[in-house]
């Protein structure tokens, strides 16, 4: 049983892993194709990459939609969380139930409805527009994640904070945020990866200035090469650093 | 009561911006697409009607109709070898890896899911062409005479799927796995059941929330993602979120477009009726 586990384990490590290190090994390629046999290590990919205005470009944009969509779903769904936690509103369960909704409907869907709005009332495909679905996909993640770290604890202190004096405003910023914090912080990466990494909404909803995936979907579009690799090795490189960070920060001081 | 009056109010302002942005951007646009569905185009304008002309065309057009069978087909297959997967790599790492290891196994198992979906399914086309690395393998160890096309078939767009799924349904099993009291182990041994009674009779039990609620993921992501089978599967067979990309790109059909959408989001509705009772979506 025991060998029998390690060579589970080592059969699905492999089979996980493939991908991303193959990815990165012909991402050194010295050759046209990022195929076997490797024909030796070179840079030249990644200069090539890193020289492209196109694609820093869109990283750029990534960034920006990614990190201002976070920040709204974030606020808006931290509201919401501290006033259904606060009082019990007719309908709370309907409301609930409407916030999180979104998170049951598939992007494509969401994005479809979106450009259909947008053309109606004359909004231009845009990273603005991007933007506003972006906070449509992370407004339920957001919302759910500090609604169930709202617990009795939290809520006396609210109440004890309100009941000595506290506006509404200090209440939140001074008591409710501080007390959240790590929910906060956790919902915010979340929400920001999913922008950063979000493709269909994205398609759809731009035009001129794109993000990172769909510059990435129309460097596809060329075929297999080693320049695509490169790419696609920064955003792991990236993501990882920023997974380990969190897991040696964040995460570990939850857990102990 | 004047106090509680002035609580309503105020816990009502706080929800009000979300409400109205997930009402704005969210209902309103689904509302205005299932209008669209009932509407249809003569030559490239859109003519707004009240029939259900698209939903008929989508069950009777031989294309169109194999949309849904494939997409339900493809689900069905990822969902279930994702779970087969899965479970027992999540209950390895929560139960025989050492507990000094074990968010590092764990980290390791799930860590290409961090990684650009668009750049995941692009690395398998890598690995599973022709002369990708799989191929060379097999040939170069005997074990093939020539390469086999796998590449724009289905099975391309299974193991794309498979791998991300896998990753995602560990880690809602592991979770669960790991909140179990030991205990509950050790009365079914004390009670002369063995290990793999144990782990059949009890923990598997135990964790049908967690594998409900991955493998409902599972299904919706599953369902409605374009990018996999359009990367890995190419344009031979078309799944449902190829076809309505498909309608979009030829001539601007949005009637259709959105009329397989709504299709597309009652299949959804009800694979969550079939498993809402296992699943705590707020826990999430």
């Amino acid at each position: 049983m025991r060998y029998l586990s390690w060579a589970y384990l080592l059969a699905l490590f492999a089979f996980i892993l493939l991908p991303v290190v193959t990815l990165v090994i012909f991402s050194f390629q010295d050759g046209r194709l990022p195929v076997p046999p490797f024909k030796g290590a070179t840079l030249d990919w990644y200069r090539e990459i890193l020289t492209d205005r196109a694609l820093m470009e869109a990283l750029g944009n990534s960034l920006i939609v990614a990190l201002l969509s976070a920040l709204v779903a974030l606020t808006l769904g931290f509201l919401a969380a501290s006033g259904l936690a606060r009082v019990v509103l007719p309908g709370s369960v309907v409301m609930r139930g409407l916030l999180i909704a979104p998170m049951t409907v598939s992007y494509l869907i969401i994005a479809l409805g979106l450009l259909q709005m947008f053309n109606k009332v004359g909004i231009r495909p845009s990273l603005l527009a991007t933007g506003i679905g972006h906070v449509v996909i992370n407004l339920p993640l957001c919302f759910a994640i500090l609604y169930a770290a709202i617990g009795e604890h939290q809520k006396s202190a609210l109440k004890a904070a309100r009941d000595l004096g506290a506006k509404e405003w200090q209440v939140l910023w001074f008591v409710a945020a501080p007390m959240l914090t790590p929910a906060l912080a956790a919902a915010f990466f979340l929400a920001f990866t999913f922008s950063w990494d979000e493709f269909i909404i994205a398609f759809l909803l731009t035009r001129f200035d794109v993000t990172l995936p769909v510059e990435i979907w129309s460097m596809l579009r060329s075929g297999l090469s080693p320049a695509t690799n490169a790419v696609g090795s920064l955003v792991f490189l990236v993501s990882v650093i920023v997974v380990v960070a969190l897991e040696l920060t964040l995460f570990r001081k939850g857990s102990k | 009561m004047s106090i509680e009056r002035q609580e309503r109010q105020q816990g009502a302002a706080l929800v009000a911006p979300a409400l109205l942005w997930t009402l704005a951007f969210f209902v309103v646009p689904f509302a205005a697409m299932v209008m669209m569905s009932l509407a249809h185009m003569e030559g490239r304008d859109i003519v707004q009607g009240h029939d259900l002309g698209n939903y008929l065309k989508i069950f009777t057009d031989p294309s169109l109709r194999r949309g849904i069978f494939v997409s339900l087909e493809i689900t069905v297959v990822v969902t279930l070898i994702s779970v087969l997967l899965a479970w027992p790599l999540a209950w390895i790492i929560a139960t025989r890896v050492p507990p000094r290891w074990r968010r590092m196994a764990l980290l390791l198992a799930v860590l290409p899911f961090w990684t650009s979906y668009v750049v995941r399914s692009y690395s398998w086309a890598l690995v599973l062409g022709e002369k990708g690395v799989v191929m060379n393998a097999l040939v170069g160890l005997g074990l093939l005479a020539e390469p086999v096309q796998i590449m724009a078939t289905r099975a391309a767009t299974v193991i794309g799927f498979v791998h991300f799924f896998v990753m995602l349904l560990t880690l809602t099993i592991y979770s669960n796995l790991i909140q179990l009291s030991p205990n509950y182990a050790r009365a079914a041994e004390d009670l002369g059941a063995s290990r793999w009674q144990v782990i059949r009779l009890v923990i598997l039990p135990l964790t049908l929330p967690g594998v409900m609620t991955g493998a409902f993921l599972t299904f919706v992501l599953c369902i409605g993602d374009y990018i996999t089978p359009q990367i890995l599967g190419g344009n031979n067979e078309l799944s449902l979120p190829q076809l309505i990309m498909l309608q979009l790109g030829r001539r601007g059909d949005f009637p259709m477009a959105s009329a397989l959408s709504v299709v597309l989001m009652v299949i959804v509705t009800l694979a969550y009726a079939a498993c809402a009772r296992w699943l705590k979506m707020e826990r999430l």
